[in-house]
């Protein structure tokens, strides 16, 4: 309770410097003002940003632990970085016990927040926005944890990343929840991450809407995801990445994106009018990954994917790739529509019989929806519909997160 | 005096020690040397009052016991030279662990002073525009480690000191008169021009305090920043002195700033613009400089899997055939950090060659385009056998 209370005060005393400052502090000396309130940062401290827009020239960066830095609202208080001329970030951050709120960062020229190891993180209702709309000279993530521990992303807003919006990487126990990505290539990734909620968000006009992803080359190897009660409809943006770039294979059109990753639980959701499929699980193989050389113990394979309890309409109807198209035309009609869930095909051998991943290791479904198989290693020869095989996998526990960071 | 802290007690002594020697000296013999002063708390605002270089005579130079040194291959700071100097508390040493990585005592001092040659004898700026030469290598000779401020112009003195809680950075920026650096922990920005070459004006920056730990902080899990330079393969080279050349490990060894080493089993890095040394460890010795801070197993960029410090040897961490993960723009239309044989087809040197923010690599240190480095690697490229294969037969895939 002592700690409680006097954190309490310093935030009191803070907040009561810097209104009592504010008055006469141009927005050039708040801004100098941040930069230096970041540097000399101690456990505890509250920075507080008063309401205005204040503009950068060089990444700002926080070093210390248990640092809160708290805006006057996600619309009231700017970060911008229209002319930034150095740094790869807005905001770098390699701390733990931190938290940002009630802020904005825009137009970046790399990530707009980056959160670099450090646990029990909290972003709450920031928003990140490139403010030129989609564009692929736009920076690559909105809100960046990655290798971090403890995360909660609430009640944020996410539009314009070429990349990803809001985007967990090789992180443990996340929940994201409550926030909004629109116009992204990627709205929501969760990238090589152990125990993610994903949550009560929207995902809307992006690309591909939430994307739950496990690349090469990395130390962890994520799976345990859960993906439910969200909205994500309408994420038919034409994909706008960078070349290259994992996310640019991503087809417009997509609701929810499972590449490689393994336990995916995705349920309650409601999906609507993805016009390639609202549910895409792929290998590796099918990104633009598959020219390059794979690294040993890598498994490029999805499995063991959940899902039940959602609403889907529309979609379907206009798939981003020629063969997709082709398919939809054939087997469905002019005026037809792709399934709701559209599976590339690949299948661990080693896990599958007859082309067909065992039920143990499989997509699971007791929605009435039938998968699409595109029957990507065939080169799209023989694809074809059948329905969602009503097996089931152990439902996943739920993140726990620390009571002090929900709050 | 009871209620004046150490640090205080010391300044003063500082200042009277000047006053004194104003008084006595000055209009005799000019100032002579003050001496290194360690403020182990307070940080004071002016360069002068830690004593570690000195501006005296119309050129600045290490102070008394202080010793200027060089490294095998240096970081590139937008063609900027540097003046580097270490010092270590009296009765104190320095030592090496088994990496080959230099422990200092509390109270070190390590100095970095970056600067340019004037373009021409006259005023050196242009509309708040530096006039400097592009110069490949620095002016400097070690065995008189002097720079004449008739010559050059100062730009910043960034400050490594060891405090009992660990390294503190300390950005001080010179001002336009050269008489004095001030501490500007936000860092700052000068606009400078290179006469005669391709770089033209560009803008300076130097880094605020916590943009230091960004290279500085190489093992994320201690999260203190530590010198960088100062390692034993980066000194372990022959220097010139007033007494002819030595070898600057004996020399940090007999001055009293390092316990001994054995130089002839210590490591040494490769001169990376040395053209009689092979390609290949001239290449791994400016990626061990320029990106082994960040891109090593412990330090901030291992979050990309990319790995160039000097220790690795899998290929595969040092890019070869390497997908990005999550470079964004800065994949720049590439499929893999090295494609062996083809540096145009490698993400490497097209962000090394770019100084967009959103590219540009490394992230913090530079807003020129270093091309003797970028050419360095693209040869290095060239000179790679083998080729990338894709993860499946040609009829699969997308």
């Amino acid at each position: 309770m002592k700690t409680a209370n006097l954190r309490g005060l310093t935030v009191l005393l803070l907040g009561l410097s810097f209104v009592s400052c504010t008055a006469e502090l141009t927005p050039e000396q708040i801004a100098d003002n941040l930069r230096e309130s970041l540097i000399s940062a101690q456990p505890g401290d509250v920075i507080d940003i008063p309401e205005g827009v204040f503009a950068f020239s060089r990444s700002l960066s926080l070093t210390a632990d248990g640092v809160t830095i708290r805006g006057a609202g996600m619309d009231k208080t700017v970060l911008t970085f229209k002319d930034q001329a150095q740094g790869a970030e807005g905001l770098l951050v390699s701390a733990s016990d931190f938290t940002v709120e009630d802020l904005a960062v825009e137009d970046t020229k790399g990530d707009a927040i980056k959160v670099n190891e450090g646990t029990n993180i909290v972003f709450r209702n920031v928003r990140t926005e490139w403010t030129n709309g989609p564009d692929t000279k736009n920076g690559s993530y909105g809100l960046y944890p990655v290798q971090t521990e403890n995360v909660l992303i609430d009640g944020c807003v996410a539009i314009g990343a070429s990349d990803a919006g809001i985007y967990v990487g090789q992180s443990r126990n996340v929940i994201v929840r409550n926030s909004r990505a629109e116009y992204n290539v990627a709205g929501i990734e969760i990238e090589n991450t152990v125990g993610a909620d994903v949550y009560d968000n929207v995902a809307v006009n992006n690309t591909g809407g939430i994307l739950v992803f496990n690349m090469p080359d990395l130390p962890q190897e994520g799976h345990s995801t859960r993906v439910f009660r969200n909205e994500i409809r309408e994420n038919n943006t034409a994909n706008f990445a960078p070349e290259g770039t994992a996310v640019a294979s991503v087809l417009a059109g997509s609701g929810v994106v499972i590449t490689a990753n393994d336990k995916v639980e995705i349920f309650e959701n409601t999906f609507e009018a993805n016009q390639t499929a609202h549910v895409v699980i792929a290998s590796n193989y099918s990104t633009n990954y598959s020219e390059r050389e794979t690294v040993e113990g890598y498994d490029p394979f999805p499995e063991e994917i959940f899902l039940y309890g959602n609403e889907y309409s529309g979609g379907g109807d206009a798939p981003a790739m020629p063969e997709l198209e082709a398919a939809r035309t054939a087997l469905f009609g002019e005026d037809g529509r792709l399934p709701a869930i559209l599976w590339d095909g690949f299948a661990n051998p080693e896990k599958s019989k007859d082309g067909e991943l065992l039920d143990e290791f499989g997509i699971c479904s007791s929605d009435e929806v039938e998968v699409f198989n595109a029957d990507a290693p065939n080169g799209f020869a023989g694809p074809r519909v059948s329905a969602a095989r009503s097996c089931e996998h152990t439902k996943l526990a739920p993140i726990a997160l620390a009571s002090d960071l929900t709050l | 005096m009871t209620n004046l802290s150490a640090d205080q007690r010391d300044a003063l002594g500082v200042v009277l020690a000047r006053v004194v020697c104003s008084l006595l000296c000055c209009g005799l013999l000019g100032c002579g040397p003050q001496g290194v002063v360690f403020h182990a708390v307070e940080t004071p605002d002016r360069l002068s009052d830690w004593g570690v270089v000195e501006v005296a005579g119309g050129a600045l130079r290490p102070a008394e016991g202080v010793l200027a040194y060089e490294l095998n291959t240096a970081l590139f700071s937008d063609y900027a030279h540097k003046l580097r100097t270490v010092w270590v508390p009296e009765g104190a040493s320095a030592s090496a662990d088994a990496d080959g990585r230099v422990l200092f005592p509390v109270g070190s001092i390590l100095s970095k002073t970056f600067y340019y040659s004037k373009a021409s004898a006259g005023d050196s700026f242009e509309e708040g525009v530096l006039q400097a030469k592009w110069e490949p290598s620095a002016p400097l000779d070690l065995a008189d480690p002097s720079l004449s401020l008739a010559e050059v112009h100062l730009v910043e003195t960034r400050l490594l000191v060891r405090r009992e809680f660990g390294w503190d950075t300390l950005p001080y920026v010179w001002n336009e008169k050269q008489t004095e650096a001030t501490l500007q922990r936000i860092g700052a920005e000068r606009r400078i021009a290179l006469a005669d070459s391709e770089v033209g004006e560009f803008l300076y920056i130097v880094p605020d305090s916590n943009q230091c730990s960004g290279c500085h902080v190489t093992d994320m899990a201690t999260d203190r920043p530590r010198p960088i330079g100062p390692q034993l393969k980066h000194l372990n080279r022959t220097v010139a002195t007033a007494s002819g050349d030595r070898e600057q490990l004996a020399l940090w060894v007999e001055r009293g700033i390092l316990e001994p080493v054995d130089a002839s089993t210590a490591p040494r890095a490769a001169r990376a613009f040395s053209p009689d040394v092979p390609i290949e460890e001239r290449a791994r010795a400016y990626l061990d400089i320029n990106c082994g801070h960040c891109h090593s197993a412990t330090g901030p960029a291992d979050t990309s899997g990319l790995f160039l410090d000097s220790e690795i040897v899998d290929t595969r961490r040092l890019g070869f055939c390497k997908p990005p993960i999550a470079a964004g723009r800065g994949s720049g239309n590439r499929l893999v950090s090295i494609h062996p044989g083809q540096p145009s087809e490698s993400i490497m040197p097209f962000r090394m060659n770019s100084v967009d923010p959103g590219i540009a690599m490394p992230e913090l240190g530079r807003s020129t385009v270093h091309a003797e480095g970028v050419a360095l690697i693209r040869d290095w490229i060239e000179s790679l056998d083998g080729d990338c294969q894709p993860a499946l037969g040609a009829t699969a895939g997308r």
